[in-house]
């Protein structure tokens, strides 16, 4: 279970506050829809998540299963099951996609204590989940994300959560730069990985990943406070009014 | 990437600043007095029972020298080298000349069994996996001590042997060719190598043969204050083709030892040879004291048509590195190319590259050159492609791609090109970066420490390279550039 | 540059020495500049005329060139100094603008539009008198270019020019033209020209180099001062008649937020060195250089630059071309540094070269010289020849090779013409570029 408690953060470099009290329980299985205006702290609540200096914790904690995730490593978190899917994935020269998958769920795999998964072992499950992401052989001999298009950088995002099998998974804007039939294979994808262990935070600025991927609960994020919680109705009566009313509300 | 995982262990395994190969191994030897005058290369040519020709070439490449100034062209700095303060010939006592391996002194065997050099014939042959086999010339300080497998090389009539057995059993074969493709007046260090080289390999593909196996040489310093001269000379007939391979170690020693060596390569027709080196030398420790100082010509000759020349180097000892493998592409078609990974870390300095010179017609070649900059050292690619008026259709492609990690290091790009013929076409390309924030990051998030998000980087960074070493030698030098830049992050 | 004490050797050398000790007690400027001036005379007694031994000058021997120095040009009457600008092509025609005229090494304040800039708030100074005012000061240089040993020779050498002064935020309604012009008479010219843009001051100087005779040798320097937040751009072309020798240095020194664009052309002179000094001083920068060169009938054509990024977060931009004709040699030199902790810099050069005929050479040697890691550097040169596949096509099209030839030469160079943005200097480069290929044809 997640448990963000009163959380404030700033931006490390300049001071720049981000964050201003934010307060989120997710629990197992549940799918919580963060959404808001540009600016309003989303992609900064998923990097402080995935434990990324660049931001700095000022006040309040992140609980994960009973631990505090501030004192963690980026790859510590991704050991304890952290994942987050990047809006705008990273792209490494010269390092085959397939290494990078094997090299990432080897180390996570170790890190737990666990054994490393055999050469055949592996392939077969990168084949079969990749199969189902549309995801050819081809692509994953090619450096990770360099050179992809939109579509296949986020198919990438979801063939490696599928893979790592992550307890809790960011989606930071997922849908972004996605047309209608590539989203509905990256949603596919994460509505396969949803089951009663697993959670999920997906944080969109648009309505419409929602018609794919059904939230349990939907916040209003803004100027760095949750200003409201509801039901997957919220987030059409954001998509009909916009946001300028609860952002008003908020001020 | 399995390598990737054992680069990892190997950095873990393995202290900060501690040089595996850094051991002495504690032998008698038989030295020449100090300094350098024409007595000491008579010495030598006895030592070796050489040709009376011989020793006039060298005493000729000697009084060519004292005539001469060492190059100050190059990015490097260390305090002038004080010639007569060198041995210039040390030799294992008990090891008159290569034998059988069963004469070779034990001690000797041992060192080179901890530095991972196989020189039991039978225990390659006796292992459990299909290895493919790789016959090794080794050289320990001034002389060879033993060359494996040189039975079933003679059977293919492949001759491999050291250049001073060369010079007794094959006088005819390096007469013609010694010098031919760097002429003894080349440069200071080139000219003092003449002079005062004490062993090395020689290796003689006759006309249609594919060598049977990766040839090897091993070069080890092991002596205080010794400088290590040795002169490689391979030939490759008409058809021929051979791989060969480099690797040198030197123990951890405070002060700097002059390592100056000349390597020629002879392509014949449509012959090919492929030289890949992994230099390993000492490279000084964390305060940048002690070191190898890395003097090296190195030149390859594309003499006849249709003839290929392959220099692969991987560079990460060394306290100064001066080193441009070259290729002459003078046959028409020829064919040379260049692939490099120099990484410094610590207070080293590197300077390399190479030059391709296009005499023929429609001659190519490639240039591939990685440099990885850390800590406090400066890394320099300096290269030169021509084509001269002769040259039609020559065709080049250069890239040279530098990483630097931490702001104390120099990363520095000097790219000569000169075309003197219309129809020649010559791309270069640079660039520059560094391990960016970002990459880090995302690695980190997929689970990986710093260590290994680096190491998957890097070894990303320098794949074009890589890929062309020999397989076994691919691991060994993806291990060593993970451990020569072990600290350089954090 | 490290090179031997030496004594000097050619009659060029000697001529230079002689008009030096003819000539010093005349040269404007007070006790402080004759010292700078006999500082830079020491330089060049030690080290003669640069050669190809020496690394900045490796392709473009000047001592092997000049056989001899002619006598640097006295002062003409306004009368003769039209006379001869009358004689020589006007590169801008009719096109509005400002015009400051210099002849054989002089400026002439009266063949000049001197008061409507004033009026325009700009002040311009001929550099004689100026120099007597405040001539320490303009004689120093930033660092990168104080060593090379034509701004040396232009140091000890210059005895006139001018200096072009925008005030803080002036924004000049057109363009200045500064022409520097040599009569038909074998001479020797050394002005300097200093143009000082305040804080947010906003111009576009055009320099011209045209005339000459056989053996006229020029060594010019314009400095180009641009303060904080200044945006300036200059555009040099060199069209000096095919006998001159002609060596050109543009030296710029950028402040904080400023941008400078410079742009060179370069076709005339048998035997022309280019040299452009960029020194950033304060962040948020940025230049641009373009080079747009065409040479042939064995002309000799040096474009060499230093970047020197000091500061951290400053930008450059390099893209040359250079076409090469008959008989003729063309060369490119390019170095970025990056000094210790100048981050975030971004550097990228491209350098391209057409080789029209068999006997054109080129040499390229791009450098970068990083100190800095987190830094964006990367350089590209290229060498060859027209795509025969591309004129093929042009040509089974219906198009006559010489004019298939003239349109892939032109749209090699269109990159960088499409680059230089203002419209007065891409009509004037481009007419001269079809005049150029018209002659060849």
């Amino acid at each position: 279970m997640l448990e963000i408690k009163n959380l404030h953060a700033r931006i490390a470099e300049d001071g720049t506050e981000i964050l201003r009290g934010i307060d989120l329980v997710v629990k197992p299985g549940e799918v919580h829809a963060i959404m808001g205006p540009n600016g309003s702290g989303k992609s900064t609540l998923s990097y402080i998540l995935a434990g990324k200096d660049d931001y700095e914790v000022t006040e309040g904690d992140i609980v994960y299963n009973g631990q505090s995730l501030l004192d963690l490593a980026p790859d510590e978190r991704a050991a304890a099951g952290v994942f987050l899917a990047f809006q705008y994935p990273i792209e490494i020269p010269g390092v085959a996609t397939m290494t990078f998958l094997k090299t990432a769920l080897n180390a996570q795999r170790k890190a737990r204590g666990e054994d490393e998964l055999s050469t055949p072992e592996f392939m077969k499950r990168v084949k079969e989940k990749s199969a189902e992401l549309q995801i050819t052989m081809d692509m994953l001999k090619r450096p990770l994300n360099v050179g992809f298009s939109g579509g296949e950088k986020k198919r990438a995002e979801i063939l490696q959560m599928a893979l790592l099998q992550p307890s809790l998974c960011v989606l930071d804007e997922t849908d972004s730069g996605l047309d209608i039939d590539a989203l509905k294979v990256v949603s596919d994808g994460v509505n396969r990985l949803r089951g009663p262990d697993r959670s999920f935070v997906v944080i969109t600025h648009y309505q419409r990943l929602l018609d794919h991927i059904v939230p349990d609960v939907v916040h209003v994020l803004s100027k760095g406070r949750i200003v409201k919680t509801g039901g997957p109705e919220l987030a059409l009566e954001l998509e009909q009014k916009g946001y300028a009313d609860f952002v008003d509300a908020a001020a | 990437m399995a390598a990737v995982q054992e680069t990892i262990d190997r950095v873990r395994s393995i202290d900060v600043d501690q040089y595996k190969y850094g051991f002495i191994t504690d032998i008698e030897s038989e030295k020449a007095p100090k300094g350098l005058n024409e007595d000491i290369i008579r010495f030598i040519s006895a030592k070796k029972n050489e040709p009376e020709w011989m020793l006039e070439w060298r005493l000729e490449a000697y009084r060519r020298w004292l005539t001469m100034t060492e190059p100050t062209w190059a990015r490097v700095e260390y305090p002038k080298i004080d010639f007569n303060d060198i041995y210039y010939y040390a030799a294992p006592k008990s090891a008159p000349g290569p034998k059988s391996l069963d004469e070779v002194d034990p001690e000797l065997l041992r060192t080179y069994e901890k530095l991972g050099i196989p020189l039991r014939e039978q225990e390659i042959l006796a292992g459990v996996e299909p290895k493919s086999r790789v016959a090794v010339d080794a050289v320990f300080d001034s002389v060879s001590v033993v060359t494996t497998f040189k039975e079933e090389l003679k059977k293919a009539g492949v001759i491999f042997c050291s250049i001073s057995e060369a010079l007794r059993e094959h006088p005819e074969l390096v007469r013609k060719y010694i010098g031919s493709v760097v002429p003894v007046t080349d440069n200071f260090y080139a000219t003092l190598n003449s002079a005062v080289f004490t062993d090395g390999s020689f290796v003689y593909v006759p006309e249609g043969v594919r060598c049977p196996m990766e040839l090897s040489t091993y070069f080890r310093i092991n002596e205080k204050n010794t400088g290590q001269f040795e002169r490689t000379l391979i030939i490759a007939e008409k058809g021929a083709y051979v791989s060969y391979l480099e690797g040198c170690t030197a123990p951890q020693r405070d002060e700097n030892q002059l390592h100056a060596a000349v390597v020629e390569l002879i392509a014949l027709d449509d012959a090919e040879i492929k030289y890949s080196t992994v230099q390993n030398w000492f490279p000084g420790d964390k305060e940048g004291k002690g070191g190898i100082y890395n003097f090296v010509t190195k030149r390859g000759d594309c003499r006849g048509k249709n003839s290929k020349i392959s220099w692969t180097q991987v560079e990460t000892g060394s306290a100064i590195t001066w080193k441009y493998p070259s290729c002459i592409l003078r046959g028409d078609n020829s064919r040379g190319e260049f692939y490099s990974i120099a990484v410094s870390n610590g207070y080293q300095q590197i300077d390399s590259g190479t030059k391709m010179i296009h005499l023929g017609k429609n001659t190519s070649s490639r240039i591939i050159s990685k440099g990885i900059s850390a800590g406090k050292s400066q890394n320099t690619y300096r290269g030169l492609v021509s084509a001269h008026r002769k040259a039609s259709n020559a065709r080049n492609f250069t890239q040279c791609d530098s990483l630097l990690i931490g702001q104390d290091c120099g990363a520095h790009t000097v790219p000569y090109i000169e075309s003197k013929n219309a129809t020649a076409v010559f791309e270069h390309e640079a660039t520059t970066s560094k391990i960016s924030d970002d990459q880090m990051f995302y690695c980190q998030q997929r689970g990986l420490s710093d260590e290994e998000a680096v190491a998957l980087i890097v070894n990303g960074f320098v794949k074009d390279v890589i890929q062309q070493l020999p397989m076994e030698f691919a691991v060994e030098a993806q291990k060593l550039i993970s451990i020569s830049l072990e600290g350089s992050v954090g | 540059m490290t090179i031997e004490p030496r004594t000097l050797e050619t009659r060029a050398e000697t001529d230079l020495a002689e008009a030096y000790y003819r000539d010093r007690d005349a040269l404007p400027g007070g006790v402080a500049v004759a010292g700078i001036r006999k500082s830079a005379f020491d330089a060049f007694r030690r080290s003669g005329l640069p050669h190809r031994r020496v690394e900045e000058w490796k392709y473009s021997d000047l001592r092997a060139r000049l056989k001899s120095v002619p006598a640097f040009a006295a002062r003409r009457s306004d009368d003769d100094a039209k006379a001869a600008l009358a004689a020589l092509d006007d590169v801008y025609g009719a096109a509005d603008r400002y015009r400051l005229v210099i002849v054989d090494g002089h400026f002439h304040a009266g063949l000049s539009d001197v008061a409507a800039l004033a009026e325009a708030g700009v002040r311009v100074c001929p550099l004689a008198e100026a120099l007597v005012e405040e001539g320490e000061s303009l004689m120093r240089l930033p660092q990168i270019a104080a060593g090379d040993a034509a701004t040396g020779l232009n140091a000890v050498f210059c005895a006139d020019g001018l200096v072009l002064s925008l005030p803080e935020g002036n924004s000049l309604d057109k363009p200045v033209e500064i022409v520097h012009a040599l009569s038909a008479s074998a001479v020797s010219t050394s002005e300097r020209v200093i143009v000082a843009a305040a804080k947010g001051a906003r111009a576009t100087v055009l320099e011209t180099f045209v005339g000459g005779a056989e053996g006229s040798f020029s060594n010019t320097l314009t400095d180009i001062r641009a303060g904080d937040e200044a945006e300036v751009t200059v555009a040099r072309l060199q069209a000096e008649a095919a006998g001159t020798t002609h060596v050109g240095s543009a030296v710029v020194t950028l402040g904080a937020e400023t941008k400078v664009k410079l742009i060179g052309a370069g076709i005339g002179a048998g035997f022309a060195r280019h040299q452009s000094f960029i020194a950033f001083t304060g962040e948020g920068s940025r230049a641009d250089l373009l080079g747009i060169t065409m040479v042939r009938a064995g002309q000799h054509v040096d474009q060499t630059l230093v970047v020197d990024h000091a500061v951290p977060h400053c930008d450059s931009r390099e893209l040359f071309k250079t076409v090469v004709g008959d008989g003729a040699k063309g060369i490119f030199q390019g170095k970025i540094i990056v000094r210790p902790h100048a981050q975030k810099t971004d550097g990228q050069m491209m350098t391209q070269s057409l080789l029209l005929s068999d006997d054109a050479e080129m040499s390229l040697k791009p450098e970068l010289e990083i100190f800095a890691d987190d830094v964006q550097c990367a350089h590209g040169a290229t060498s060859g020849q027209i795509d025969e596949d591309l004129l093929f096509y042009l040509r089974s099209r219906g198009i006559p090779e010489a004019e298939a030839r003239t349109l892939l030469v032109l749209a090699f160079l269109s990159e960088a013409v499409e680059e230089i943005g203002e419209e007065i200097v891409v009509e004037a480069f481009e007419e001269r570029i079809r005049a150029w290929l018209a002659a060849g044809a």
